[in-house]
């Protein structure tokens, strides 16, 4: 056992963990909290994975703005003592059934291809960051998705204000 | 040498979670968190294949990057119309919202 | 043109004006006369023009004029219709042309053509005058003209051509359509005058008797088509093998074949002529107009029963002869003989003009089948065409007097019957056209010696009784004669001498030009038509006896001249005078007021004699009574309504309760009820299950579709075609 899948198993535990958590617990603002335990542990497997730059990411969008979000979310949804009482309906467990089904059948799946098993090849001195940055300013490679992407948080950021802001007024 | 089945059965694993999360939780808030859950294994299984890939071929990283993305706009309109969903019915509950009946 | 393309278009003509005047000329006198009587005169040609033709052919008898057609198909051969010409049909084409003709032009008068319109007349009903005013300004009634004109002038078209039809045809069948023809019109003539009831029975009465005899008719045509395969006269009557092999075949009562299909024939004229038992129908037909009484009971309709017995002599006497009488001819005499006496009887007592002179010729035509009962074959038919002649004459005659008497009744105002002979008297002076036309014709009737053509052809009957020695039928053929100078003179004294017995016989006029001319004709006729059949004997063999000659070729064998005798001639003459006188004796003094002479002498029998024997009441009680009954009670009410039309509404009631209960029990529950559960049950599918299935809430779609979609993954995996 290697330090490295000592490692990995300790984040896959907390984002498992974590992950049933958010799923199971009844408090909103907890569940929100699960979930950046569950993205703390995603960035830690990226860091395993050498993709350091997207674990820095995960943390700064991820946790820093979607889950803040999120918090936010749930303090203006707030019902008296909402969090009290089944926060599962009723067809959770035919949900859960079919998950498992889900889960199952993608492992047998993926199980049956060659390279399931494979070990990673050694990363030598490429410098995989300038790769990345090349590669989404450059035109032959991924510039066109990299702005399409702005323009949808662009079209997100205007549609999100739009929807959500308090029309009141209008409709007097 | 960690074999990529562990990442591809981990990400299986928070996609099914997530999955399970969407399709059970009440709360409307909740089912986004799961829908982020799912997001991220995706994520995982991304970056996962890219580097036991070819690392010189920057489109796994680059698609995650887009994932990102998408995910931030997407909670963003999302919670946007929770909020606003909130403001007009008084309830988060998924299964409250059902006026598209028959 | 040949004779026999003229043979064929000999009955056109008066088709065609019945057709015409029906469809376009009615409104329209004139037109309509002139049609009728010029289809009369071109048939009449064409009647003169073969007549001339079969004259003067050599043999004619042995060679005749004929053209048939194939027309039905029967197997492998075809029942043919033709015309024909022998001797028998040339003569009968010469009477029926002339007195048809002027039957014709005297119904132009009769119906009083160019007098005014009546004042109440109505169709359907006699003329009963119009009131005129004269230049003084006083109002006189005069005869009116007949509202239903044309009307008549078409079926008396009808009925000659159904006279000609059945006259020029050479086979029984198309002789049978002929005589049903007329049988149809004598029913439409005879009912004329439809508004008067007694008009309308007399017309179905005619109707019924003679059907009662057609029907034996039809079954003795049938019976003999049926057994020699033809009805062709030439094939059958003209056939010695034929005739022998059919008066020697016996059917199973007893008498040859050819005696019971004469027989059979033989009712259907019985019918037809009027003879006892089916006479009762002869002087109810009296009702008709006077040209039709003409028509029917001298020229045409009677005629041809008599015609038709003359035809068929040949099978009535095949088996035998002159000398031999067959079954039929013994039928034929006995009814011939005794319905001339018995007609003659009845004739004495009646008042009325033309029912003196219908029981006349119901006698006289028992003369002519008692004569061909004899095998008297020539002098029947020599009596038929005489007789023609004179009756036509007396009739039109009577009709004459008739008019001129209502003319009277008109102008004094006076309410007579014109036809009772005691309102009449002293005409002589008043109409002496019709005088001395009438006189000709009663006299031929009487058979008043050698310058009347009735004496001829009488005397040649009575000749022929005695030569046989038939004397049964010799006496009552005299005793009947006898009785027939008498009624006739009887009628020409109480209509024509004396002095008038009421005031309309004293104001009677002489009828117009259309009505004397054909009595002066047929006035001629019925003089000279017997000079052509004097026997030889009489002129010392210098002239040959020609219409012996002539129709005696129509058999096969010609009948063989009578060996003549003075005794017979004696007793006509002796009979005819004797009745004249007789009949002027008694009647020459009869005043206004008196009764009949006859009925103090005679008693009750006078008074069986006026009411014709109760004929017509035993008939009425004893055939129509139960008729009526089996019509009404028995077939309509009981087998018809009661048991068919029970049995129907039963079994449609059986039927509508079946299909009720289909309807109500199987139908409407089972049948109804799987569509209505069809239709609910898709209702009720998507009622309920549209709230299971579509609530709004996506989580649950989306579990929905992820079920579907993992389940159909893994059968499409495991179980991958």
């Amino acid at each position: 056992m290697t330090a490295l899948q000592i490692i990995f198993l300790l984040a896959a535990a907390v984002i498992l963990i974590s992950a049933v958590m958010v799923t199971a617990t009844r408090n909103m603002v907890h569940a929100a909290l699960w979930l950046i335990a569950t993205l703390f542990g995603v960035a830690v497997i990226f860091a395993v994975l050498e993709a350091g730059f997207l674990a820095v990411v995960q943390v700064v969008v991820y946790i820093g703005a979607i889950a803040i979000m999120f918090i936010f979310a749930v303090m203006l949804t707030r019902r008296e003592m909402l969090d009290k009482g089944p926060q599962m309906n009723k067809r959770a467990w035919l949900a859960g059934i079919l998950c498992v089904v889900i889960f199952a059948s993608l492992i047998y799946m993926l199980s049956s291809w060659v390279g399931f098993n494979q070990i990673p090849l050694l990363v030598g001195n490429a410098d995989t960051l300038t790769l990345l940055g090349q590669s989404l300013l450059l035109p032959s490679a991924y510039l066109l998705p990299f702005e399409v992407a702005s323009v949808l948080l662009l079209a997100a950021l205007v549609g999100a204000v739009y929807v959500a802001s308090n029309r009141k007024q209008e409709e007097k | 040498m960690i074999p990529l089945s562990w990442f591809l059965i981990l990400s299986a694993a928070l996609f099914s979670i997530g999955l399970f999360g969407v399709m059970a939780r009440k709360n409307a808030v909740a089912i986004l968190l799961s829908v982020e859950l799912m997001l991220n294994a995706v994520n995982i299984n991304l970056v996962a294949f890219w580097r036991y890939g070819n690392i010189v071929n920057m489109a796994g990283q680059v698609f995650a990057i887009i994932v990102f993305a998408v995910a931030a706009a997407e909670v963003a309109v999302g919670l946007a119309l929770v909020i606003s969903v909130y403001r007009r019915f008084n309830t988060v509950v998924a299964d409250e919202i059902d006026l598209m009946k028959w | 043109m040949t004779t026999e393309q003229i043979l064929w278009l000999l009955p056109l003509p008066p088709l065609l004006a019945f057709v015409f005047i029906i469809l376009f000329t009615n409104r329209w006198k004139v037109l309509s006369f002139s049609i009728a009587v010029a289809a009369a005169a071109i048939s009449w040609i064409g009647s003169m023009v073969i007549f001339s033709r079969a004259v003067a052919l050599h043999e004619f008898g042995k060679f005749i004029f004929q053209s048939n057609i194939n027309w039905l198909p029967t197997g492998d051969t075809y029942l043919r219709i033709g015309v024909m010409v022998d001797p028998l049909t040339a003569v009968t084409l010469f009477f029926v042309g002339w007195t048809v003709l002027m039957i014709f032009i005297y119904s132009i008068g009769y119906h009083n053509f160019g007098k005014p319109k009546g004042d109440h007349d109505r169709a359907g009903l006699q003329p009963h005058g119009a009131t005129v005013k004269d230049e003084h300004g006083h109002a006189h009634t005069e005869l009116s003209v007949e509202p239903m004109f044309s009307r008549f002038f078409a079926f008396i078209g009808l009925f000659a051509f159904g006279m000609y039809t059945l006259v020029v045809s050479d086979n029984l069948l198309t002789l049978f359509v002929g005589w049903e023809i007329m049988g149809l019109c004598s029913y439409l003539l005879i009912g004329f005058w439809y508004g008067k009831p007694s008009a309308r029975a007399a017309a179905i009465k005619a109707f019924m008797t003679t059907r009662v005899g057609d029907v034996f008719m039809l079954l003795g045509i049938v019976y003999l088509y049926s057994v020699t395969g033809t009805l062709n006269y030439r094939e059958i009557f003209y056939n010695p093998e034929v005739l022998h092999v059919l008066g020697n075949t016996y059917t199973p009562l007893g008498i040859s074949v050819a005696s019971a299909i004469a027989i059979l024939i033989f009712i259907g004229i019985i019918g037809k002529s009027a003879q006892w038992p089916l006479h009762v129908w002869l002087p109810d037909a009296m009702e008709g107009p006077t040209p039709v009484s003409a028509m029917i009971h001298a020229a045409t309709m009677v005629s041809a029963g008599v015609y038709l017995a003359i035809r068929i002599y040949p099978l009535a006497s095949a088996g035998g002869g002159v000398h031999n009488l067959t079954p039929a001819m013994m039928t034929m005499g006995i009814i011939g003989c005794f319905t001339a006496l018995f007609a003659a009887t009845i004739a004495v007592a009646q008042n009325d003009i033309k029912k003196v002179l219908a029981y006349s010729t119901i006698s006289q035509l028992g003369f002519m089948i008692a004569a061909l009962g004899i095998g008297a074959y020539v002098a029947a038919a020599f009596h038929l065409v005489t007789h023609a002649f004179f009756k036509a004459l007396l009739f039109l005659g009577s009709g004459s007097v008739i008019h001129g008497v209502e003319h009277g009744a008109l102008h004094t105002g006076e309410h007579v019957d014109p036809q009772d002979m005691f309102n009449m008297g002293g005409l002589r002076k008043k109409m002496p056209i019709t005088f001395w036309t009438f006189l000709i014709g009663g006299l031929a009737l009487s058979g008043f010696p050698f310058v009347t053509a009735g004496f001829w052809s009488k005397d040649e009957i009575l000749a022929d009784a005695f030569a046989h020695g038939q004397w049964l039928v010799f006496f009552v053929l005299v005793l009947a004669a006898t009785l027939t100078a008498f009624y006739t003179m009887r009628q020409i004294t109480l209509t024509f001498f004396g002095a008038p017995r009421t005031k309309a016989a004293e104001h009677a006029k002489e009828t117009p030009w259309t009505m004397t001319l054909p009595l002066i004709l047929l006035g001629v006729f019925a003089v000279v038509a017997g000079w052509a059949g004097i026997p030889e004997a009489l002129t010392a063999g210098t002239i040959p006896n020609w219409f012996h000659e002539f129709v005696g070729a129509t058999l096969f064998e010609h009948p063989e001249p009578l060996v003549f005798n003075f005794t017979p001639m004696l007793d006509s003459i002796l009979i005819s005078l004797g009745g004249l006188s007789l009949g002027w004796l008694v009647y020459r003094k009869v005043k206004a007021g008196d009764p009949d002479p006859l009925v103090k002498p005679m008693g009750p029998v006078h008074r069986l004699l006026r009411n014709k024997w109760y004929f017509d009441e035993f008939y009425a009680y004893f055939v129509v009574k139960p008729t009526i009954w089996m019509s009404e009670v028995f077939t309509s009410l009981w087998m018809d309504r009661m048991v068919i039309d029970g049995i129907l509404n039963a079994v449609g009631g059986i039927i509508g309760r079946v299909g009720h209960a289909f309807r109500n029990y199987f139908d409407a529950p089972v049948v109804n009820g799987f569509g209505d559960f069809l239709g609910e049950g898709t209702k009720w599918i998507g009622k309920e299950s549209a709230p299971l299935v579509q609530r709004g809430r996506i989580q649950g779609y989306m579990v929905a579709s992820l079920t579907v979609i993992i389940i159909l993954a893994v059968a499409f995996f495991f179980f991958r075609p």
